[in-house]
């Protein structure tokens, strides 16, 4: 700490020497899109010496030449060396929010540069900041959105956007209207628009440092993303007053015509800005996908694109922020699938930087510009302005809750409120508004102290307390850390539980729009914005259609005797098993089981369809294995001949197909092709389309086809050798795989989709992923089987059917 | 459909339901309209076929073990009463019920009758124990094939030591509570039942 401080106090006297050399930095000019516009000081390269003058200058210093990017340089490093101060001592960041410590350093600095009467650079020009330092910072928010749950609660959030900063600024704005009526405070020359003006800019809420904070303590996440969305959303409703009130302030009366039109204007605002955002979003996707020659570039085109939609919307005066989150959000998606590993993670990281770096910047001058400006204070106003924000806040929050808590599925508590309305923090935009007020306004040094006032008061108190606050009255949190493999595992199987629930009650509540715009998005979007660099062959596309045909069939032909009781676990086979030494898991193993879960475990039903691109096929895979699977069981427990005993149906349930069943055994001639287009959406669900995306190292591997291979007899463990009471339902499987021999050949996909035979027959190839989905269910069912399914012949011990199971990271679903 | 369906379900019906189950009125004569829509055979009981036609269920990797746990022991056919009884399992539990029905039975949807119910996804033969076998069967339902038959028994193998702590090498049901008291269960097994 003492080292880096006294790195800071260097820099900041070398800065203030040179500052003092050189006079003010003059405010960048508008426009431009360039950080460093070019500067032609006066003097230009230090030439030769005139003439008259014979030494040749040996060191010469050419300050102005280099004064605006050195300057933007210290600053920013002295910004930078701040944060890596703080994070020295671990603890401070704990509870003191990091951006209390940037305006504390803002304040030291701004006071060091007070005391050398220098002035700060006048980086606070509006252009300036909205310009080069609010961009980054929305782009960095917008871009690591977490978008499941903010899709999930964009009602709350936009609700508590719009309707709540209205309700604010109003609230506030009357109610300082109403102190000003009082002649004893002196502030009678503020009317209503300015006050309505004023009130909207400290209504303008800042998640900065309370994002850092819930994230800390983990609260649950409905509370985040909620404070979260508002912050970045209700930049759309503060844009629009602002706008008009300003305009408003200069006109000596307001008409209703004006209110109108002010409504009328935030549609247009905030719909404009989404309007763009998304475009620009599809035209940034669509790009990348011709990109795979020029990857260097690729990250390049993200931030041109997003710099760009923010650009157009200020440039036609709506939401620019709306514009910049919009399109990161469209973007990410389809860009993230079609760029490069590292142009991903490029893009990531130069995101968070600029982010960062900008964010550091602001408050970091924050605390300067507020030593060094001229301040007006008048107690009550401020005082006043102090209160109301706060009662306003929380009556909001409370209202607003009542009213959108019987929509939400999770309510939120009082607590949540709680960390709602206490969370409000203002921070940078407000500071930025209060900044950029028309100098028109009469009052406007009182604006800004009152604004600066606010904003300190809720960093730094509210900042401070609201860790122990939230961590004393105990908001509900999120459990992230998954300690045991066991929440892991449970949580999962409720997951799947509660999607099979909703399913099955035919409701889907917020789902279904969800699902009719992944419907939209993979029929269509995909098709366009994504690059697809393996064209699937007609004739596997032909094969699954089939497949997906038979497999809807017969759910829909099972009829009959189908007592598929659940399958119980034979407790005879279980107590050999049961002799285990306890076997010690290290960290090692611990961290690789959460990965594996973590990376196989179905993700909950996304009912969409699959469509061409690379990762088609992955996604098909674990719909059919599904798919199969359960046929299986079906198929087992409508065959008389497995009710033998109490315990065989039970454990039939799961999973194979046995040797030269096919599994349309059952499978009547297609009559049902009208279901396929209905189910063919839902079956061929894009299992893990998420899955795809962030499995990235399953990316090679997916490319790879599995080349066909002959299904062999079922492998089978030796231990089934012993049963062969069932061999006589050998006789069985024959007429049934006849019979679909001969409905298939004609259409029969060459060398895909064959049955299983039983031993006799051999010729059919498939796929051994097939093969091995059974084999590996066969396996793991082996030891609960008090007799086998009927037919399983046992196959010669063969390795290489083995091995596929262990070695392949992809199932291929050409089976059969 | 829906005036039939309304006909078919007395009042009396209705009012038992609701209290046994706490829907109210309006949920029940909706799930009910979607029960009959399910009930392909029209006699007022639905099979397990009929729930396997609803195809989302069918790409579940757990479908046949939800659908196996509105039946109850051995039986073929579930009546309305019992499909709302399961269904009451995943209504939200709200702060105003905890104190109602205190002294009466615990409530369908109290946190541990949502244990309960997972509980019993897994352990099938109602031993109330998750054996190791149950698990493993469960764990290669929700599992791609990439996972080999050692791997996953290793994870089996280290969940049942996580939660085992009598040492049978089984989950018993209080271990399962154990396990997840930290786990916001009432959140996670709940459903907002549409009215």
């Amino acid at each position: 700490m003492d080292s880096s401080s006294a790195v800071l106090f260097t820099l900041v006297a070398v800065f203030s020497l040179l500052d003092g050399s050189a006079g003010e930095i003059p405010p960048k000019p508008a426009g431009g899109v360039t950080i460093v516009p070019p500067v032609q000081p006066d003097g230009g390269p230090q030439a030769y010496p005139e003439a008259g003058k014979s030494n040749l200058p040996v060191f010469t210093m050419d300050y102005l030449r280099i004064q605006i990017p050195f300057e933007i340089t210290l600053w920013v490093l002295l910004a930078s060396f701040a944060k890596i101060g703080f994070n020295v001592y671990h603890k401070i960041t704990v509870w003191v929010p990091e951006t209390c410590l940037l305006i504390s350093i803002g304040l030291i600095v701004g006071g060091i540069m007070h005391s050398v009467h220098e002035e700060p650079p006048a980086v606070l020009s509006s252009n300036v900041f909205f310009l080069y330092m609010l961009p980054p910072i929305v782009l960095d928010s917008g871009y690591f959105l977490p978008t499941r749950p903010f899709f999930e609660n964009v009602g709350t959030v936009l609700w508590f956007a719009v309707v709540g900063t209205l309700w604010n600024s109003i609230g506030i704005g009357m109610s300082l209207f109403a102190i000003c009526q009082i002649e004893a405070f002196g502030l009678q020359d503020l009317n209503l628009q300015e006050n309505l003006l004023f009130a909207t800019i400290i209504s303008a809420v800042d998640p900065v440092a309370v994002l850092s904070v819930f994230e800390d303590v983990s609260v649950n996440e409905q509370l985040y993303i909620v404070v979260f969305g508002e912050c970045l959303f209700n930049d759309a409703v503060t844009v629009v007053l602002y706008n008009m009130f300003s305009f408003v302030a200069d006109m000596p009366v307001v008409e209703p015509v004006d209110v109108f039109l002010g409504v009328a204007r935030f549609f247009v605002v905030g719909l404009g800005g989404m309007g763009f955002g998304i475009l620009f979003g599809f035209v940034a996707a669509f790009t990348t996908r011709f990109t795979s020659k020029v990857r260097e570039i690729e990250p390049l085109f993200i931030f041109m694109y997003s710099y760009l939609a923010y650009l157009v919307a200020e440039l036609f005066a709506i939401s620019s922020i709306m514009a910049i989150v919009t399109c990161a959000l469209t973007m990410k998606y389809y860009v993230e699938e079609n760029v490069s590993q590292r142009s991903c993670t490029t893009i990531r990281h130069v995101v968070k930087m600029l982010g960062s770096m900008s964010e550091t910047l602001i408050f970091f001058f924050l605390g300067v510009v507020t030593i060094t400006t001229d301040h007006e204070w008048n107690w009550a106003y401020i005082l006043f302005t102090l209160l109301f924000a706060f009662v306003w806040r929380g009556l909001g929050v409370l209202v607003l809750t009542q009213i959108i808590n019987p929509f939400r599925t999770i309510p939120f508590n009082m607590k949540d409120q709680f960390g709602l309305a206490y969370g409000g923090l203002r921070g940078a935009i407000s500071f930025a508004l209060a900044f950029t007020l028309p100098d028109t306004i009469g009052r406007k040094p009182l604006f800004v102290t009152a604004t600066i006032v606010i904003i300190l008061f809720t960093v730094f108190v509210q900042g401070i307390s609201i860790r122990p606050l939230i961590e004393f009255i105990n908001v509900r949190r999120t459990n992230r850390n998954l300690d045991t493999i066991n929440v892991e595992i449970h949580c999962r199987l409720m997951e799947h539980t509660i999607a099979g629930i909703e399913d099955l009650c035919g409701q889907w509540s917020h789902f279904y729009w969800k699902d009719k715009f992944m419907k939209f998005n993979n029929r269509i979007l995909r098709r366009i914005l994504i690059r697809d660099s393996r064209a699937e062959s007609s004739i596997v596309a032909l094969y699954k259609k089939l497949e997906l045909q038979n497999a809807m069939e017969i759910l829909d032909t099972v009829s009959g005797d189908i007592s598929a009781a659940p399958s119980i676990v034979s407790l005879n086979e279980e107590k050999k098993t049961s002799a285990k030494p306890k076997r010690k898991f290290l960290a090692a193993d611990l961290r690789n089981m959460h990965n594996i879960l973590s990376k196989n475990m179905y993700k909950i039903r996304q009912r969409t369809v699959a469509f061409t691109g690379k990762h088609s096929l992955p996604n098909d895979t674990h719909s059919r294995e599904i798919l199969i699977r359960r046929h299986a069981s079906i198929r087992r427990s409508l065959r008389p001949g497995s009710f033998q005993t109490s315990v065989v149906p039970k454990s039939h349930k799961y999973f194979s197909l046995p040797a030269g069943k096919s599994l349309d055994s059952n499978f009547l001639p297609p009559e049902q092709l009208s279901h396929l287009d209905a189910q063919e959406t839902m079956s061929e669900v894009a299992f893990p389309s998420r899955r795809s995306r962030f499995g990235k190292p399953t990316r090679s591997s997916s490319k790879a086809m599995m080349p066909l291979r002959r299904l062999d007899t079922l492998k089978e463990a030796p231990s089934v050798d012993a049963l062969d009471k069932d061999r006589p339902e050998d006789g069985r499987t024959r007429p049934g795989m006849s019979r679909i021999n001969s409905s298939y050949s004609d259409s029969r996909v060459p060398a895909s989709r064959r049955h299983f035979s039983s031993s006799s027959e051999n010729d059919n190839g498939s796929a051994d992923n097939f093969r091995n989905v059974h084999h590996e269910t066969e396996e793991e069912e082996q030891p609960q089987l008090s007799s086998p399914p009927p037919g399983w012949a046992a196959e010669p011990s063969d390795s290489s059917t083995q091995n596929p199971l262990l070695r392949r990271p992809q199932w291929n679903p050409k089976k059969m | 459909m829906g005036s039939r369906a309304s006909t078919l379900l007395r009042e009396e019906e209705i009012e038992e339901i609701k209290k046994e189950t706490g829907f109210s009125h309006s949920q029940i004569t909706r799930l009910y309209s979607r029960f009959t829509s399910l009930d392909k055979g029209e006699n007022g009981t639905l099979s397990r076929e009929d729930f396997q036609r609803i195809p989302e269920l069918a790409i579940n990797p757990l479908g046949d073990r939800i659908i196996n746990a509105f039946f109850p022991e051995g039986e073929d056919q579930v009546n309305f009463r019992g499909f709302m009884r399961t269904l009451a399992h995943f209504r939200p539990i709200e702060d105003n019920e905890k104190n109602k029905n205190a002294t009466t039975s615990e409530p369908l949807n109290s946190r541990t009758n949502k244990l309960l119910f997972a509980f019993r996804l897994y352990d099938l033969d109602r031993d109330d124990k998750i054996s190791r076998d149950e698990l493993l069967q469960v764990l290669r339902m929700m599992v791609g094939v990439n996972i080999s038959d050692e791997q996953l028994g290793s994870i089996a193998d280290r969940t049942i030591q996580e939660a085992d702590t009598n040492g049978d090498n089984s989950i018993s049901f209080n271990e399962f509570i154990k396990v997840l008291e930290k786990v916001d269960v009432e959140q996670k097994m709940s459903i907002r039942f549409l009215h």
